[in-house]
């Protein structure tokens, strides 16, 4: 049995489990289909319990085909229903790329809206957890470019509640991807009942004056605790969370920018062609004349995912260190 | 008269068979027609198809089946409820199209007769197909099916078998129906794949399997109709293939003699669906040769007119391009 307590302490793990269950609960057109989130309760045992509550009718244990997940869940959701399809990892996402693409994506623009497909895509992405080529990817910057396509990237509890509340209701489809190092690493607040957070609308988790960092994901939290080292040097940092990647919160990111007019933008995901180029471009398009500093990127290096050996991985992560070094030079710039 | 099975059809619905096909074959040979007129960029046409789609439209229950076809369906479209004057705005991707212009001819979607959007992307349908069949389940829908139909060449792909395995393991309401007429493009079936029968893949998903005479439209009409109400009534998915011809290119994009001989398909054409079945309901007293050259009368004429409100129709404005992305505003940014 799944309680939902009032207001409470918990990790991301538990307020994923939690929106999908009051999800569930509220709306029998909510259907979810993944491999393993029946009997075993999904690999991160975010739907333990489900299927004994719910059923294997809502709670479908599909066969090992991420196309066909995917793929059956767009029908689903062309026909009325509700389904939350689940990718067990982001780096098996590729099979079903097509049917993200070149279906979800277009079911609404090609039918110029008779049909409409109203689908929530889950899946664990990012690394630092030993995760290797195969279960440590962030696969963002392969779907930001797909107009049609939302995507998502939460990075607390409260967030992950309101904007996953807010992608099973939304009428297109939802790109919801989880940062598998915060899972059980991040705990927060989670408010209690119903609310939702509008997709598109990024989140300042630290207010600074002399440099703004733009983040999404765990990353996020890293450079919270860098942000807060670098305060008793007497340097004022901004943090944003991005949450929502398509859309993206331009108002937010200028604002913050007019303000610090510095910018560092951090992303585990490879620098080349990644989120961080896009609000690059946007800044020197829509703000040139406001920097103070060349906009600064530190990212995943430009290498296939990390290895698996610890030394590979650690190369590959970017240390708090490493980025408190980097908010430092940007901020004496 | 001689006796025949007529598989419990009146004559009327004998005759709406041969009007389905002489209304595909008037439209396909006009989308070429218009095409070599510089009139429209595109055509793909049916030819060869005619008899099995007709069957499998009147075995198709309108306002309770859903159809997942494919773009050489233009039969089963039109006998489902489409009408040739959409299947024309479609050609000439006017504002007024099913879909506003937007989609490749013959690839609209219908949703208010049950007819779902699709891609040029072979087999990517198959799965969405499966997902329908599974909401109808689901909410308990009785008395109701999906028709998903695909040529020869979509069996090749994984999301073809994907989609025939998660229908079987869940028992879905839905007919898996191939047309195969031999070709994907240019690619012979012995390239394809080293069975005779697309249908003997059926065994491995635990389903039943079965070939028939695509050329026919009573059996097509008699085995699309067996197996869809097999899957109303909850007894599973099966797998059902025709055998038909392709007469013409891949497309008006394609030039067919490059991988097949005009002997091949004179040969074909011996057998051709139309002038057979023609005489077939002659034969059988069911209409005369004259009825039968003023059917035909009747639906060039019909199709001339359509033909000439579609091309009078606008085409869609500049501004639609941005509609429709999603729902509301669509920007990237926010």
């Amino acid at each position: 049995m799944v309680v939902s307590a009032p207001s409470s302490v918990v990790n991301n793990v538990e307020a994923v489990r939690l929106t999908l269950y009051e999800a569930l609960k509220s709306d029998p057109n909510v259907v979810l289909l993944g491999e393993d989130i029946g009997a075993r309760g999904n690999v991160f045992l975010i739907t333990k319990g489900f299927l004994e509550e719910f059923g294997p009718q809502r709670i479908i244990d599909t066969p090992l085909a991420e196309a066909a997940i995917v793929g059956v869940a767009v029908g689903m959701a062309m026909e009325g229903l509700r389904p939350i399809a689940e990718i067990q990892f982001a780096d098996f996402i590729y099979p079903a790329f097509n049917q993200i693409v070149g279906e979800a994506a277009k079911t609404r623009y090609r039918s110029n809206g008779d049909y409409t497909c109203p689908l929530v895509i889950r899946t664990p992405y990012g690394g630092g957890i030993r995760g290797a080529l195969s279960h440590s990817v962030s696969v963002e910057a392969l779907f930001y470019h797909v107009p049609g396509l939302k995507i998502v990237a939460p990075s607390t509890p409260a967030d992950i509640k309101g904007l996953l509340t807010t992608a099973i209701e939304d009428p297109d489809p939802v790109l919801f991807l989880e940062h598998k190092k915060t899972y059980r690493l991040i705990k927060g607040e989670l408010p209690a009942g119903r609310y939702t957070i509008p997709l598109g609308k990024a989140d300042v988790k630290k207010q600074g004056d002399d440099l703004s960092v733009i983040s999404y994901g765990f990353y996020v939290h890293q450079a919270l605790d860098a942000a807060r080292e670098l305060e008793r040097e007497g340097i004022s940092v901004e943090v944003i969370d991005l949450r929502s990647i398509r859309p993206m919160d331009k108002t937010t990111i200028l604002e913050s920018v007019k303000k610090t007019r510095k910018v560092l933008i951090l992303h585990e995901d490879n620098k080349f062609g990644g989120i961080g180029a896009e609000i690059s471009a946007m800044l020197v398009e829509e703000a040139f004349f406001e920097l103070d500093a060349p906009i600064r990127r530190l990212c995943g290096p430009d290498v296939p995912p990390m290895g698996y050996a610890r030394t590979l991985e650690n190369e590959y992560m970017i240390s708090t260190e490493r980025m408190a070094q980097a908010m430092r030079e940007l901020a004496r710039f | 008269m001689s006796a025949f099975e007529r598989y419990g059809l009146s004559d009327d619905q004998l005759i709406w068979l041969l009007r389905n096909m002489l209304l595909q074959r008037t439209i396909d040979n006009r989308g070429f027609q218009l095409n070599r007129q510089g009139k429209i960029p595109f055509a793909a046409g049916s030819e060869g198809h005619e008899a099995l789609q007709a069957g499998a439209a009147l075995a198709f229950q309108r306002g309770k089946d859903i159809l997942a076809g494919y773009y050489r369906d233009l039969g089963l479209f039109i006998g489902i409820g489409v009408t040739p004057e959409e299947a024309l705005r479609s050609q000439f991707a006017c504002a007024s199209d099913l879909n506003g212009g937007r989609q490749f001819p013959h690839h609209f979607s219908k949703k208010s007769i049950g007819l779902v959007s699709m891609s040029s992307v072979i087999a990517a349908h198959c799965t969405h197909a499966v997902g329908i069949a599974y909401a109808l389940k689901y909410r308990g829908e009785e008395g109701r099916a999906v028709l998903c139909s695909f040529g020869d060449g979509a069996t090749s792909q994984g999301e073809w078998h994907e989609a025939l395995n998660f229908a079987s393991v869940h028992h879905l309401p839905i007919v898996f129906l191939c047309e195969n007429n031999g070709l994907a493009i240019s690619v012979p079936l012995r390239k394809q794949m080293a069975i005779d029968n697309v249908s003997e893949r059926a065994a491995a998903y635990g389903i039943p399997g079965t070939t028939f005479d695509g050329l026919d439209p009573l059996v097509s009409y008699d085995t699309v109709k067996r197996a869809l109400d097999r899957a109303r009534r909850g007894d599973g998915p099966s797998l059902i293939e025709g055998k038909v011809h392709r007469y013409l290119g891949h497309t008006t994009d394609d030039d067919d003699r490059t991988y097949r001989t005009r002997e091949e398909v004179a040969e074909l054409r011996k057998r051709d669906p139309v002038p057979t079945y023609e005489a077939f309901l002659v034969k059988h007293g069911i209409l005369g040769q004259a009825q039968i050259e003023a059917l035909r009368k009747e639906i060039l004429r019909e199709i001339d007119e359509a033909t000439d409100r579609a091309e009078a129709e606008p085409l869609p404005a500049p501004s639609e391009l941005y509609t429709n992305v999603w729902e509301g505003e669509a920007r990237p940014w926010w």
